[in-house]
């Protein structure tokens, strides 16, 4: 086992490149991510106070703001 | 191909393709870290060390192919004015200047060991950084004017001049004398590579590209989301 992980006295150099590469290439998908979930969100919020005006024009119908793509 | 350019068509390709492509991601790093630790042999004359190559190589080639991909979709936005296409140049970018600098940084950890130095300034890992330069002028100048559209279009233009530099890395080894290995995989008469070193790198290659699309899609995603969004906010303004 502790071979393995001295690489043949290379183990300094080649598991920060692994671990590097995992950090990195991780952050950029998570950060990704939670930037899609949070513009999703943004969206959602500004579609549902712009669609109760609507609704209220119309009767005070109760129809839910989703699905109605402005 | 415009078919797919739509961007409502394109977010429910994306929202399908995605979880694959997430998968698929798993499944390739998952073989392929495997693949380069206890299938790979190690170098007659590197010893282990060689196996920095299973990350440093897919990340060069992924900081050149995302230039390329990024140089291409900013053509097509200046000249067809495709929306998409400024999309998909703006979503590459942060993951090309990602590889770009792996590639640099292990790239650093392997020369340390095997050429006694961090770091030369040759014309393989000069153009290299120069690469990763590019990638982040281009980010900067996206942000740097208060008109969306100007920032997008000086951005392109860039990228599309930077593009010498992609045959300048490419070639450099054979042009210049320097301390980067020539090419053993992509080359005429093909890969000079033994296959048990040769397959867990192309796994790996593989892996890097499935985790561009990924990535790629998310952003994409998140750039058109970001503009319905604005379209609302005008929305709010104009229309009370």
């Amino acid at each position: 086992m502790a071979e393995f992980f001295s690489m043949g006295g290379y183990g300094a150099y080649i598991w920060p490149s692994y671990a590097m590469t995992a950090i990195i290439l991780a952050a950029l998908l998570v950060a990704s991510i939670r930037e899609l979930k949070s513009t999703e969100a943004m969206f959602e919020r500004l579609k549902a106070q712009i669609a109760p005006n609507k609704n209220n024009n119309n009767n005070n119908n109760k129809e839910t703001p989703d699905g109605d793509e402005a | 191909m415009h078919r797919f350019a739509n961007p409502t068509r394109f977010l429910k390709i994306a929202a399908f393709v995605q979880p694959w492509m997430a998968g698929l991601t798993v499944l390739l790093f998952a073989v392929g870290l495997y693949m380069s630790f206890f299938t790979a042999p190690p170098d007659y004359q590197q010893g282990e060390s060689v196996r920095i190559m299973y990350v440093h190589v897919p990340a060069a080639w992924m900081g050149m192919f995302c230039y390329a991909a990024m140089a291409l979709a900013s053509a097509v936005a200046l000249i067809w004015k495709h929306p998409l296409a400024d999309v998909a140049a703006k979503a590459t970018a942060p993951v090309g200047a990602a590889f770009t600098f792996l590639s640099l940084a292990t790239g650093s950890l392997w020369g340390k060991p095997m050429w006694g130095t961090w770091w030369v300034w040759d014309a393989r890992l000069t153009s290299m950084l120069i690469l990763f330069f590019l990638y982040i002028g281009y980010m900067a100048l996206q942000g740097a004017f208060d008109d969306r559209a100007r920032g997008a279009k000086a951005s392109a233009v860039l990228a599309l001049v930077g593009a010498v530099n992609l045959p300048i890395i490419k070639f450099s080894v054979d042009w210049w004398n320097t301390l980067h290995q020539p090419a053993s995989v992509i080359k005429m008469g093909g890969p000079s590579i033994h296959p048990d070193m040769l397959w867990p790198l192309l796994v790996m290659a593989v892996a890097f590209k499935t985790y561009y699309v990924w990535v790629l899609l998310v952003r994409i995603r998140q750039e058109l989301t970001a503009n319905k969004v604005r379209i609302l906010r005008l929305k709010q303004i104009h229309g009370g």
